[in-house]
């Protein structure tokens, strides 16, 4: 049996106060296993970014408890928590968030930068990471001279990068075409899926829903229920 | 750390347009603020240069005389008296004061003239040519080979001029630290026949130049001179009181003052505004590095460093920018006056480095403000 890589109780989360106020997450109980790719799906204001965030360690929430790897990782203090996140997580952002006056193999050194490693053997190891999605020959370029399809395997780059434990991605096809972000996604489930790696996807785009293990169902801040998938 | 010093490095310098920008601004700031002050300063070294270049421990003086330039005539019994004070080891007068003198084209030209105590010669310049016992030869004078030399016609040793309707003639040339704040040729003679030369007021002795016997009476002699109802000051104390009545009493120091913090705030708009707009396109980037795990203090340190790194580029360009100019201005112009001193250089990178304290800290604040969750949202 897959050995858990999130678990997250109770979970409640709003923003503003008074008539202002809104619920994005109402008492969210969610479990995430390594191995698998998760998705977790609804229309927009669902909470879904919201409770990606929470689970990732990058939003506080009002209530509840997340659990990595047995680690209460909201008891821990803001250092701890961005050491967390350096060591244990790797991002994937909408709007990619590449650095435009780097180059595309500094982009994706930069999360080993972040734990201290040596730029040039960064560099080095992000060239390799490059290599797997398939734009070593790219490396030297800046971000902005690569289409949308490259720029997004860029930020997959970076998010791997550090061999993080767990790989969140948020809307990973938002900003690609249907057939290149179909190649993303499967390119994410065939080279990045292992018994050692849980994988959180957010997705609505119902053509990448054949690569997961489960998919969530979120509405109106709650999870609605799973459905088991043989990806 | 080197790593991440390394990155905010790289995002800052590959703008190029906003590092240039910023440069420029640091750097014409450091230069307007260098410049200012360099102006004043080499302004008070000539001014004081009576002083410095005659080197008396103690100088007596009237209350009222502010700058060296101005003196007013005292009696002689003050020498005598200054002479007779406990602690004293000796006390020679000085004659300090402008005349005219015709040179042997028949052109006038203003000078300087220092009278130097007939006995001692006290506060002799350094002879380049000529003997110093030849200023006691009849009508013999000592020029100054300054900046100003020329304006004398090159004289040599032999060379005569007259000085109200004296003849004059040079006996020695000399050279001194420095020259005199109005641009004009300094001559030597003896007290006597400074006084006896040029038409003098009834009280003669500009300066009375008192030598301690120990640095320890320096206060009794002050005390003592008080007394006396005149003024005993060190050549430090001189040169203070000189430096004061410039800048405090004619408008010299205000100037300077206003065109410092025009400089100053010139390229703190540049500067703070352009770093802050730097920022704000990076918001973005930098909120997605803390979402990737870089600490707070990481990240204001990348700002902080960002910030210094540009100021002290731009300091260096503009020492650098002040220093070309003031250089070249000096082979062109003998008589320029600026300076660069180590007070000019700590002020201007002072300012340079609040500019950068003030730019970083609003987008240190901005920074530190931005939530990760807001780079999830988009």
């Amino acid at each position: 049996m897959a050995s858990v890589a999130i678990k997250a109780s109770g979970l409640v989360k709003w923003f503003g106060e008074g008539e202002a106020k809104t619920s994005a997450l109402r008492s969210v109980e969610l479990e995430a296993t390594f191995g698998e790719m998760l998705y977790i799906v609804g229309p927009s204001g669902s909470g879904k970014t919201t409770l990606l965030s929470v689970l990732s360690g990058i939003l506080r929430p009002n209530a509840g408890n997340v659990l990595v790897e047995g680690t209460d990782i909201w008891s821990l203090p803001a250092d701890q928590l961005a050491d967390f996140r350096r060591n244990k997580i790797g991002f994937v952002f909408q709007d990619y968030h590449l650095f435009p006056r780097l180059t595309t193999a500094e982009n994706v050194a930069i999360p080993l930068i972040l734990r201290k490693q040596d730029w040039d053997a960064s560099v080095e190891r992000a060239k390799q990471c490059l290599e797997v999605v398939g734009l070593k020959s790219r490396a030297d370029l800046p971000p902005v001279k690569l289409s949308g399809g490259e720029q997004q395997r860029v930020a997959i780059a970076r998010a791997i990068v550090s061999e993080p434990d767990i790989l969140i991605m948020d809307e990973p096809t938002a900003s690609l075409d249907g057939d290149t972000g179909h190649t993303v996604v499967a390119f994410v489930h065939r080279n990045l899926m292992n018994e050692h790696r849980c994988i959180i996807i957010v997705t609505h785009d119902n053509r990448i829903y054949e690569f997961a293990t489960r998919i969530l169902k979120m509405e109106d801040g709650r999870l609605l229920g799973s459905e088991g998938r043989a990806a | 750390m080197k790593g991440i010093l390394k990155l905010a490095y790289k995002l800052l310098v590959n703008d190029k347009a906003k590092f240039s920008a910023l440069l420029v601004g640091n750097a014409f700031a450091v230069f307007g603020m260098m410049f200012a002050t360099c102006m004043f300063v080499g302004v008070l070294h000539h001014s004081f240069s009576t002083v410095t270049n005659v080197g008396a421990s103690i100088w007596v003086m009237d209350p009222a005389v502010q700058t060296v330039a101005n003196t007013i005539g005292m009696p002689d019994y003050v020498l005598d008296s200054v002479r007779s004070m406990d602690g004293v080891k000796y006390a020679v007068p000085l004659y300090s004061g402008g005349a005219l003198v015709k040179l042997n084209d028949g052109t006038y030209q203003s000078v300087s003239v220092i009278g130097l105590d007939d006995t001692s010669l006290f506060g002799r310049p350094e002879l380049l040519q000529g003997k110093i016992e030849d200023i006691y030869a009849e009508n013999g004078f000592i020029v100054v080979r300054d900046a100003d030399f020329v304006k004398l016609g090159n004289p040599e040793i032999g060379s005569e001029f007259q000085l109200n309707d004296h003849r004059c003639v040079v006996v020695g040339i000399a050279k001194v630290p420095a020259s005199g704040l109005f641009g004009i040729p300094t001559v030597y003679t003896t007290y006597n026949r400074a006084i006896q030369y040029i038409p003098s007021p009834r009280y003669t002795i500009s300066y009375v130049l008192a030598e301690p016997k120990n640095p320890s009476d320096v206060a009794a002699i002050k005390q003592q001179v008080e007394a006396l109802g005149y003024l005993a000051i060190t050549q430090e104390e001189f040169m203070q009181r000189i430096t004061n009545f410039y800048v405090y009493r004619t408008g010299m120091g205000t100037n300077i003052l206003i065109m410092t913090i025009i400089s100053f705030i010139v390229g703190l708009s540049i500067s703070g505004q352009t770093f802050y707009t730097f920022i704000l396109e990076n918001l973005e980037r930098f909120g997605a590095l803390k979402a990737i795990g870089m600490r707070s203090r990481e990240l204001v340190g990348m700002v902080l460093f960002q910030a210094s790194f540009t100021a002290l580029t731009g300091y260096g360009l503009g020492v650098g920018l002040c220093t070309v100019l003031i250089t070249l201005a000096k082979i062109r112009l003998p008589d320029y006056f600026a300076t660069i001193t180590y007070f000019n250089l700590g002020l201007a990178l002072v300012m340079v480095l609040i500019i950068a304290a003030v730019s970083s800290y609003y987008g240190a604040r901005r920074v530190l403000r931005i939530e990760p969750f807001d780079i999830f949202r988009g």
